[in-house]
């Protein structure tokens, strides 16, 4: 079964809806501090990608968006565009990957760990180096330097958490599959 | 964990009968009115208006406490941080220079970085009473239904009712897990150390995880069965009308908006306003 990069099925639809409220939870409670102020190890990235290695670019990006801005509209009453653009950015780059994987027949060698480590890089590099200080410059005005800094410690951070939780999970659900052609017919 | 998501309790005043569409679009307006302008005075204008409509919500003051906090706290980390990393940046953007004094010749205090940072602070803080005006007084189930017609697609914005009705259960299959672990000895307090710690909350996580993916494949069966998606709309059951109210409340957000365009591109030319 071919898998088509951007369909939006009914699966999609609700792997986005619980897999948003998966990240809200996540986003606000569930965090690894850094001692840097503002700046903690989100786990919430790592569930974003591994969702988005799982149900392709439009539900990754969907839900890192949704649960981003919810989560800090529930903390801060009004979310931080910029970074809120910057996640849904992000986990929809990684969710490029989805055509290529077959996690769901039970494969994920070496081979797809690697794969899904090049493109997690990637998109956090992107979204957070780039996408994200480009916004707060343009949106808020905010000081060149200041939000520079600010882009390349949250890369770096979300690509160790996209990293290490998203393969860790990756590597566990596709255990907990049965392989493709597993089963042989008895004659 | 005791917050909740959309503490939604229903009362019957002007805010609360507005309908989630012209709540989301004069939210948007007034949004983008005071992040597209740096002018004080125009910001200080829809701030004295946001709280006059947070009044006319009736929200108490319990119920956005710890929101407050939270706010109070970050503005005061960014307002920190923006002078440690740049004191002159006021200076850069304003084009002049009024010293007040000196701490060292990198860290001097000047009325351009004063006003700059304060701008930015009212900026922030003038968008939280709009914002928790919009959570607490829209009905979750409605908001999706407002989105719906605001031109998003519907099956994105049943992917947000889904978020929304899906939280709550979240929160509390969490804290189920966390529980359940922790009666079996998983310490998740500060005196274990931060590696076994990281690892302990990870076995709360797998399971909150595999779990969801379960409920995913039973819950997007179960639209299948029904037909969800076949067409290209769908009717909401918690849909409001469109009344005159509303109506007036989106053209009086539609002028706000255009204000600050006007103050911008007419009054003072840049997105910044320099009184000295």
């Amino acid at each position: 079964m071919g898998k088509k990069m951007f369909e939006f099925k009914t699966k999609t639809i609700v792997a986005t809806g619980l897999g948003a409220a998966l990240f809200t939870l996540m986003f606000m409670y569930v965090k690894v501090p850094t001692g840097i102020p503002e700046t903690d190890i989100q786990t919430a990235y790592g569930i974003g990608a591994f969702f988005a290695a799982l149900f392709g670019p439009i539900a990754g990006g969907l839900i890192a968006f949704i649960g981003h801005a919810l989560s800090d509209s529930i903390q801060y009453g009004s979310a931080w565009w910029s970074w809120v653009i910057a996640s849904g950015i992000s986990c929809f780059i990684i969710g490029m990957v989805y055509p290529k994987m077959r996690v769901e027949d039970g494969e994920f060698g070496m081979k797809d760990i690697v794969r899904f480590n090049i493109y997690q890089i990637v998109a956090n590099v992107i979204a957070w180096v780039i996408v994200a200080p480009v916004l707060d410059i343009v949106i808020y005005a905010e000081p060149v330097n200041l939000v520079f800094v600010q882009g390349v410690v949250a890369a770096v951070s979300n690509a160790v958490s996209a990293g290490v939780i998203g393969t860790i999970l990756l590597v566990l659900y596709s255990k907990t599959r049965s392989k493709k052609g597993s089963l042989s017919k008895e004659l | 964990m005791k917050a909740k998501l959309f503490d939604y309790i229903d009362r019957d005043n002007f805010i609360y009968n507005l309908s989630g569409l012209t709540k989301l679009v004069c939210f948007i307006c007034m949004t983008f009115s005071v992040m597209f302008s740096y002018d004080i005075r125009y910001i200080l204008f829809v701030m004295a208006l946001s709280v006059v409509f947070f009044r006319m919500s009736e929200i108490k003051f319990k119920q956005i406490k710890l929101m407050t906090i939270y706010v109070a706290i970050f503005l005061l980390m960014n307002f920190i941080l923006t002078y440690i990393f740049s004191p002159q940046y006021g200076i850069e953007i304003y084009g002049t220079n009024h010293e007040l004094f000196r701490i060292s010749t990198r860290y001097t205090v000047t009325l351009e970085q004063l006003l700059y940072q304060v701008t930015k602070i009212t900026k922030y803080a003038s968008v939280v009473p709009m914002g928790m005006i919009f959570l607490l007084t829209t009905n979750p189930s409605e908001f999706a239904a407002s989105l719906n017609r605001v031109g998003c697609n519907y099956k994105g914005a049943y992917a947000l009712s889904l978020t929304l009705r899906y939280f709550p259960d979240m929160i509390r299959d969490y804290q189920d897990i966390a529980l359940a672990q922790q009666s079996r000895g998983l310490d998740m307090s500060r005196k274990e150390k931060l590696g076994t710690r990281v690892k302990n909350v990870m076995n709360i996580c797998v399971p909150l995880i595999f779990s969801t993916l379960d409920k995913i494949e039973l819950i997007s069966n179960a639209m299948d069965l029904r037909g969800f998606g076949k067409h290209k709309k769908r009717t909401w059951y918690a849909a409001k009308p469109v009344r005159k109210g509303d109506w007036a409340a989106m053209a009086f957000g539609a002028l706000i908006l255009a204000g600050s365009l006007f103050v911008t591109f007419f009054v003072n030319g840049s997105r910044f306003y320099n009184p000295f």
